[in-house]
Formats: C-alpha cells, sequence, structure tokens
C-alpha cells in the first residue's frame, strides 16, 4: 500500500514538473497553461524543500534524531554550489577580476584562500556538495551518538551547530562573502542561469533528485537496516541489549540524511541565485521539522507533501497578510500537533511507512524500562 | 550446547565480590555468585535487594565499582560493553515486556535472529531460507505462530511476554538473564511460561529473577536469596524458606 502511494509521489513529482516545464517552454505567454518564470524558480524552490524535509523524516521519523539544525547541512551544500558558482563568474564581475570573486576584490583580498582552490571544477564542486555536509554530519554525529546523546539534548547541539555556523558565516574574513553571501551568477555549466531554458533544467533537476532521494529513502526504512533504526528510535537500550550497536546506525543514517540535504541546498541555491548565512538560521531548520509534522512524521512522502504544502501556504501569506505568516505557522505546528499527530498523510486510510508507537510515548518507554542511571535525561553525560 | 566434553566443568558464570555503589548507596555490596552450565538459578529478595543491578552489570549497563564478571572460561564482561556482551551469547528479557511495536511478531524475531549486525550487512541483507526455518521454529516454541503477522503492539500482555522470550531463544545465547517473566500474568499464563523456561534449559543457563514464590516454588530449582546487595541464603526452595535469616528479612518488617 505504501508503494503505491510513493509511486503517486513520483508519478506527482516528476509528471508535474514535466507539464510545467512544458507550461513554460512550448505555450505563449498568453495561454492559460503558460507557466511563467516565476511560477518555475517557486516549484524549483519547493522542491529543494522537500529534499530537505525527506532529509529531516529520514532521521526524526525513523531514527529519532529531532534534528533542529538540518538546514546547515542544506546550507552547507548551497554554499559549496555557491562558490562553483562565484568561479564560474569569472572576469564578468563588477572589478573584472578574471580569479578573486567581487567581494574579495573589495576586501583588499590579493590572493584565492586554498579552500576556494578547485571550485572553478564542476565536478570538485558536485564533490564538495555531497562530501562537506557528509563529514560534518560524521563528525558532529561520531561524538553525539557515541556519547549516547539523544533526545532534548541532541535537538538542543544541533541547534547549537546551526547557530554556530551561522555566526561564523556571517564573518568576512571567513571567506565566504560574510553577511552578503553570494550571488550576482552568471551561468552553470555554461548554461546561462538567466535562461528560461535552463531554469526549467535545473527545476526538472530538482524534481529527479528529489524522486531519488525518495526511492533511496524509501529502500533504506523498508531494509533490514531499517527495522533496527525504527527498533533504535524506540527503544535504543533493549536494541543495544539484542546486540546492535545505535550509535552506527544512527551515524549511517544522519550521515545519509545530512548528504541528501547538500544535495537540496546545491539544487537551491542556482534556482534563487543567492546563498547568504541566514539559510543557516534556527528558524530555516525548525520550519523544517514543521514541514515533516505537518505532512505525517515517518511516512516519507508526507514530508514531502508538508513542504509543498506549508510553503504554498507561506508564498500566499507572506504576499497577502505579510504580518501574520509566523503566527500562521507556530498556530500551524500546534494544531497538527494537537489534532493531527500523524501528520496529512494520517488522514489517509491506509498504513504509514513506518507507524510510530501509539502508547506509551517513546520518551516514557525508554525511561521507565531503564535503571537508576538510565533515565532518559540522565544518558547525557555519560 | 556445543561445548567439549571437558569443559562441561566449568563455570559459565563467575560473579566475585561484585559492588556497586549510587551516590553512596551500595546496591551491591560485594556479590558473589557461581553458575554452572546449563543451570536454572532463581533468584528472590526483597525491592532494593539488588537483583535488577546485578543484572544491570551482567549485561555490561553498569560497571561494577570492584569485583569481576566472568563469563565462560576467562572473558571479563566488566570490560565489554552491552552489544559485545550479547555479542558474546548473554540474552535479557526485562521486567516490562520490550518488544518493538510497530514491528510486526515475525519482524521481532527476525531482529534478534544472531546474525551479523553491522549496518552494512543489514542495508542489503535479504530473508534467507534458514532464517525463515529458525523463525517458524521459535513461534512454534512460543506459540505464535497464528501471530506472526499482527503488530507485537497489539498483542496481549502474555503474548508479548512470550513474544520476549522468543526473540531471546533467537538470539541463541548460552546464558539467558530474565526478569519477572510472570508479572501481570494470568495463572495458565503462568504455568505456561514456567514450561517454556524448562524447555529452554534444556539447552542454556538461566537466571530468573522473581517475586512469584509459587512460580519459583513450580519451576523447582536452586534458589539464591539477594538481600541489601548480597547473597543471604542459597539452596532448594524448601531449604531457604525454612532459613531463619530468610524468614526475618521477609516477614520480620
Amino acid at each position: 500500500m505504501s508503494a503505491r502511494i510513493t509511486c503517486i509521489a513520483l508519478v506527482l513529482v516528476l509528471g508535474g514538473a514535466l507539464l510545467l516545464a512544458l507550461g513554460n517552454l512550448a505555450t505563449a505567454e498568453q495561454s492559460a497553461l503558460h507557466a511563467s518564470p516565476y511560477v518555475i524558480s517557486l516549484a524549483g524552490k519547493y522542491l529543494c524543500y522537500a529534499i530537505l524535509a525527506l532529509a529531516v523524516d529520514l532521521v526524526w521519523g525513523f531514527a529519532g534524531i529531532l534534528s533542529l539544525g538540518h538546514a546547515a547541512f542544506f546550507a552547507l551544500g548551497g554554499y559549496a554550489m555557491g562558490m562553483y558558482l562565484m568561479r564560474e563568474i569569472g572576469a564578468r564581475g563588477v572589478y573584472g577580476n578574471p580569479v578573486l570573486p567581487d567581494f574579495m576584490v573589495f576586501l583588499n583580498w590579493k590572493t584565492l584562500p586554498w579552500y576556494w582552490h578547485g571550485f572553478n571544477i564542476p565536478g570538485f564542486a558536485l564533490l564538495m556538495v555531497v562530501l562537506v555536509p557528509g563529514v560534518l554530519a560524521l563528525v558532529f554525529g561520531y561524538l553525539a551518538f557515541r556519547s549516547r546523546v539523544t533526545g532534548v539534548y541532541l535537538s538542543i547541539i544541533t541547534q547549537a551547530l546551526t547557530y554556530a555556523l551561522l555566526l561564523a558565516f556571517f564573518r568576512n574574513d571567513m571567506g565566504f562573502g560574510g553577511n552578503n553571501g553570494m550571488t550576482d551568477f552568471k551561468d552553470m555549466f555554461g548554461l546561462p542561469l538567466q535562461l528560461d531554458r535552463t531554469r526549467d533544467v535545473l527545476m526538472l533537476a530538482s524534481a529527479v533528485a528529489l524522486s531519488l532521494c525518495l526511492l533511496l529513502a524509501r529502500f533504506v526504512v523498508h531494509s533490514r537496516f531499517g527495522k533496527v533504526l525504527i527498533a533504535v528510535r524506540d527503544s535504543e537500550s533493549r536494541t543495544r541489549f539484542l546486540g546492535y550497536r545505535p550509535e552506527n546506525y544512527k551515524l549511517v543514517v544522519f550521515v545519509l540524511s545530512a548528504v541528501m540535504a547538500g544535495i537540496g541546498g546545491a539544487l537551491y541555491v542556482p534556482q534563487v541565485g543567492i546563498i547568504n548565512p541566514s539559510e543557516f538560521a534556527p528558524a530555516n531548520s525548525i520550519e523544517a521539522v514543521i514541514w515533516v509534522a505537518v505532512g505525517g512524521r515517518g511516512t516519507l512522502v508526507g514530508a514531502v507533501l508538508g513542504a509543498v504544502l506549508v510553503n504554498l501556504g507561506k508564498t500566499y501569506f507572506t504576499g497577502a497578510l505579510p504580518e501574520l505568516w509566523l503566527f500562521a505557522l507556530g498556530a500551524l505546528f500546534v494544531l497538527v500537533t494537537l489534532f493531527l499527530p500523524r501528520g496529512i498523510m494520517g488522514l489517509l486510510p491506509v498504513r504509514a511507512e513506518m507507524p510510530l508507537p501509539r502508547a506509551p510515548a517513546p520518551a516514557q518507554a525508554a525511561a521507565s524500562e531503564a535503571g537508576p542511571e538510565g533515565v532518559a535525561g540522565a544518558d547525557f553525560g555519560r | 550446547m556445543s561445548h567439549p566434553i571437558g569443559a562441561v566443568s566449568e563455570t559459565l558464570l563467575y560473579l566475585n565480590g561484585v559492588t556497586v555503589s549510587f551516590d553512596g548507596f551500595r546496591a551491591l555490596n560485594s556479590l558473589s555468585l557461581v553458575l554452572e552450565p546449563g543451570e536454572m538459578r532463581a533468584i528472590i529478595g526483597p525491592n532494593g535487594a539488588g537483583k535488577t543491578t546485578m543484572m544491570d552489570v551482567i549485561t555490561g549497563k553498569t560497571r561494577p565499582d570492584e569485583g569481576s564478571v566472568v563469563f565462560g572460561a576467562d572473558t571479563d564482561l566488566t570490560k565489554l560493553d552491552e552489544p559485545a556482551i550479547a555479542a558474546l551469547g548473554i540474552g535479557r528479557k526485562f521486567q516490562k515486556p520490550t518488544v518493538f511495536e510497530p514491528h510486526t511478531v515475525w519482524d521481532n524475531l527476525l531482529l534478534a535472529l544472531a546474525g551479523d549486525r553491522r549496518p552494512r550487512f543489514t542495508l542489503l541483507a535479504r530473508e534467507t531460507p534458514s532464517e525463515r526455518r529458525r523463525i517458524e521454529e521459535i513461534l512454534a516454541t512460543i506459540r505464535l505462530t497464528e501471530q506472526r503477522h499482527r503488530r507485537a503492539g497489539d498483542l496481549s500482555h502474555g503474548q508479548k511476554q512470550w513474544l520476549e522470550i522468543g526473540m531471546l531463544l533467537a538470539q541463541q545465547p548460552q546464558l539467558l538473564l530474565v526478569d519477572e517473566p510472570v508479572a501481570g500474568m494470568t495463572d495458565a499464563e503462568t504455568a505456561q511460561t514456567a514450561e517454556l523456561l524448562r524447555e529452554i534449559n534444556r539447552t542454556r543457563g538461566v537466571v530468573v529473577v522473581e517475586h512469584d514464590m509459587h512460580f519459583v516454588r513450580a519451576l523447582g530449582v536452586k534458589v539464591t536469596v539477594l538481600h541489601e546487595g548480597s547473597v543471604l541464603s542459597e539452596g532448594s526452595i524448601d531449604h531457604v524458606s525454612a532459613d531463619p535469616k530468610v524468614v526475618e528479612v521477609y516477614l520480620g518488617r
């Protein structure tokens, strides 16, 4: 049954993207079917957000890791892509320097920092898009999971992680454009970013990337690995007594999820035309969690649905009633938590990919089975 | 089970002078205990006697302040963590049944089956015919064949207890630690559980922590009475229940 839902989601994502691209290229501007460049870039943006939501659902819905810093991986992938796009500008920048991006010339830098080397090569940049978020997740996850940091403590340090990166990327001497970030991109892989056709290709590429991520995530959660992961989510210490090492399972899925988020960010940047430190803002990560909660935690397809629907709402609200958007988002989260604990997917008359346990709540179950020092929070110190 | 003849006389588990303190409270006080291979032992004692802490020490959840825990010939369990100890062949059943509720009965057993526990294996693992056979066997033993495709969360309390015992069997442990297996069970379920434990005991060592004296009597095995973190008395159920020290601890309050 869940296979059918995944198929429907894939058809909608790929078919919808294809129709929009056709609507943009093959119809006249006056036609009712015409998709304006604005609509195309909006759709592309939503698809990238959906990849981020999928990444969050993979760790939160299936491994119980409530990451409140996942936008950091999204932003890092975005920065890696931004660095490539900056180098691609070459001598066409305002200052006409063939090597240094404009902001470096402006800061009076004479040479390219070492970590900018190689980003003129597309293949290298694409490698960094997956490697940088992946390695950060590997190091962070290794330390956190090995020390058995779980629950709210883990959420807090993921939040701290993205906040630290936000502050770091704000600094001009980090060499990533500081407050302004990177923008004024000209072209990508030789295709001018202003062209409708390039934007259509990027939007389609986002749809394909989302579909592949969805299939991969589905494969992972339906494998025996995924079953162990759910066991870890619901009763970590029980899993340990069965002989599994929960820290290794969490690490694998956390890194996979970070790489997915990075790919989402890399597709996002050329479509919105800018990357700056505000992408690291903790609120972004929290918003991604809300998308997943609205769509349905632990359902994968729900995460995609939630990301698209909430962002449609956001686009409408921030245009029509800008001052009300944050209130609406907050109210949405409260209402969904209260009345739709399984999100929109919970309304469908079919079983979720992996239903969450009914009662007791996982945290309580873990606490009550634990010994004197094993109360959920007390695991923190070990 | 697969021991060479000469090794049979070795002990399966040897706790030597194990002491554990929590903030000054001595949960275990120089506890010593010897378990022979293939033995079933019942551990009784009032609340706070250290029964659960003893299980925690054996399974690696708690590290003792003093003393050693030797498994088999020469494996020091105090140096290992929970997954490593589980891999050695020590299974643990908790007081409260902890099965994986969203998974089916079948999947619960599949996850417990002895085998490669590393992510790189489980990512690509497929159910093999021999795994299927093992699961069928265990389902028959724990009388849950009919329930195999049900969510474990939908089982009755007694069925969950059996499923958990089945999961322990699937791990193929040499030693099974069972914490209050009949708490909350009906009389019929209690009798079936005693039978199940005896069946399990045919091939492996079992330690049962239990409050229910009728159940302990029904098991008919050697009993160790714990009190304030050390052994108060040891012997047959008739011997310990006649022991004046035990009478005082249980009734003298």
